[in-house]
């Protein structure tokens, strides 16, 4: 299978502290890739790096095939970000930022046009494409704020915590979009204080203090920890 | 009425166009922990504000123990904690000036209550004389819980205090709660997080301004007298799509590792459900009926 991410003894320093304590792991083309730990387990600064914000104190990262440090702008060419608190400007409208986030990705004109008129009619957006996102209401911004993180056709997506705070039929729905997205090759790397998300990855990492403890599918974390889902799976790690 | 701590009668209160709150009643009883379950959005900070007399609603009425929201600020601001959603407390203030300066305002020491927060405080206490703002999130919380405490109030009120918290340190907080419930102090609190609801004596369900519905929580999943399946094949993403697809299904949710079918009128067998799975050629397929959950009972009521 092709690696997407290949991360090689990854280490961050923030002076003395350290934030991501030699961390090894690939994430494969088109599955969905759960990165759990506790709050200031470190998952943040991973993250950060994955996405190029961040430089590493050493180690190798690898994203869509380029080096994360002197490839920066080429691995972000083939990447999408959304997170829930920030993705849509909410005083632009629905094909504003449609262009908006076209334009930052470099899409020629041409494609823009083709592509906006394909997702407009694909969200059901056509009625609305005048409307500020502020108007709208959460599940649609959260369909349109996905759409616009893989507009670009990217190999890979980062979703930071995107489903916190919102209602049990929109989060679902939302990872409605997710098992599409990766049924249709994209990779999903994706963290959530959801465990019964994790559940719906197919394979978890879970962080503990710059570390990771585990690695592995739903199922298999379940066997070796005799635990009846990944909740359980989870405090026993993180406690 | 008699002896009800909280009574929230017809509240109603809109921002602009915007309603925030539509006809809103609950009444909590005192040593109560109560939850109020919903998404973002749902008017949880609205409805908490007014009850903390920092926002006037437009029609309907709340007293607390006896005190008016609209008319008796003072009494109720001494009698009740509150712990935002966002953090307030001041972040350039040592962790010990925060304390002592909520102690002062409510003309208390933190000597004199300091039982009270004991369990709570002393896990920050090495840090007192660090800035408030250059605490980690936890830290602050602890903060925040013991500022809204030091003037031993009768009431407990804390917005989504488990919001972005991972799951150990939400079941920490909670152990927290409980404790001070033991005290006798009565607790109102919310979060978008629906198995929470599990850790309270009751809890209000809300969605767009209004309650869904109230009761404790093992009576809202045993008054839900729907059938449920749950389901699990290899494929997820192909099975949600096949069960919508399925002539007889009412809903179909992802629930963790299963899929959690209802069919119409509940009619649907489980052999009709295998047979027709197994014409979409799924593997490794298992199909059981199981109790519904507070998502369970909170969806349905979503949807209908």
């Amino acid at each position: 299978m092709k690696k997407i991410i290949r991360v090689k003894n990854l280490v961050k320093k923030f002076g003395s502290f350290v934030a991501n304590d030699h961390l090894n792991f690939d994430v494969f083309q088109g599955e969905i890739f759960g990165f759990l730990g506790a709050n200031g387990a470190g998952k943040t600064t991973t993250m950060r790096i994955l996405c190029g914000l961040s430089a590493p104190t050493s180690g190798e990262v690898n994203v869509a095939g380029f080096d994360i440090v002197r490839e920066t702008e080429k691995v972000k060419r083939k990447m999408g970000y959304m997170s829930q608190k920030f993705s849509l400007y909410e005083d632009l409208t629905v094909r504003e930022n449609i262009q908006l986030y076209a334009g930052i990705y470099g899409i020629s004109s041409k494609t823009r046009k083709e592509k906006m008129n394909t997702l407009l009619k694909k969200l059901e957006l056509e009625n609305a494409q005048n409307k500020l996102i502020s108007a709208l209401p959460l599940g649609w911004k959260q369909k349109l704020a996905f759409s616009v993180a893989i507009l670009h056709d990217p190999a890979i997506v980062f979703l930071d915590e995107p489903t916190g705070g919102v209602d049990p039929v929109t989060r679902r729905k939302f990872w409605d979009l997710i098992f599409e997205a990766s049924h249709n090759g994209i990779t999903v790397f994706v963290t959530t204080h959801y465990m019964d998300e994790a559940e719906y990855c197919d394979r978890v990492s879970i962080m503990d203090a710059g570390k990771i403890e585990e690695l592995g599918s739903p199922v298999e974390l379940k066997e070796k920890y005799h635990a009846q889902n990944m909740d359980e799976v989870f405090i026993h790690i993180a406690r | 009425m008699i002896n009800l701590m909280i009574v929230v009668t017809n509240i109603t209160k809109s921002y602009h166009d915007t309603l925030a709150l539509h006809a809103v009643s609950l009444h909590i009883k005192p040593g109560e922990l109560f939850g109020l379950i919903g998404p973002d959005g749902a008017g949880k900070t609205t409805l908490m504000r007014i009850l903390m007399t920092l926002l006037l609603p437009d029609s309907g009425e709340a007293i607390i123990d006896g005190a008016n929201v609209g008319e008796n600020i003072k009494r109720i601001r001494q009698m009740v904690g509150y712990m935002p959603g966002r953090f307030s407390l001041y972040q350039d203030l040592t962790v010990e000036e925060n304390l002592t300066f909520f102690a002062t305002v409510f003309g208390t020491t933190v000597k004199e209550n300091y039982d009270l927060i004991r369990d709570i405080y002393y896990q920050i206490e090495p840090y007192k004389n660090r800035r408030a703002g250059k605490l980690s999130g936890g830290m602050k919380q602890k903060l925040a819980l013991s500022c809204a405490l030091i003037h031993r109030p009768k009431i407990l009120v804390l917005d989504e205090p488990t919001t972005g918290v991972d799951a150990v340190s939400r079941i920490e907080f909670w152990d927290m709660l409980k404790k001070l419930q033991q005290k006798g102090i009565t607790i109102l609190v919310s979060t978008p997080y629906m198995d929470e609801a599990n850790q309270c004596n009751r809890v209000a369900l809300i969605q767009n301004g209004k309650i869904l519905e109230i009761d404790s929580p093992a009576n809202l999943t045993k008054n839900f007298s729907r059938k449920i399946f749950r389901i699990r094949s290899k494929n997820m993403f192909l099975l949600i799509q096949d069960l919508r697809a399925f002539q007889k299904s009412e809903s179909v949710f992802a629930f963790g590792q299963f899929v959690h079918f209802m069919g119409i009128y509940d009619q649907v067998k489980k052999i009709e459900l295998i047979d027709y799975l197994t014409t979409k050629n799924h593997e490794n397929i298992v199909i059981e009926e199981t109790k519904p959950t507070i998502e369970d009972v909170f969806i349905k009521r979503m949807i209908t």
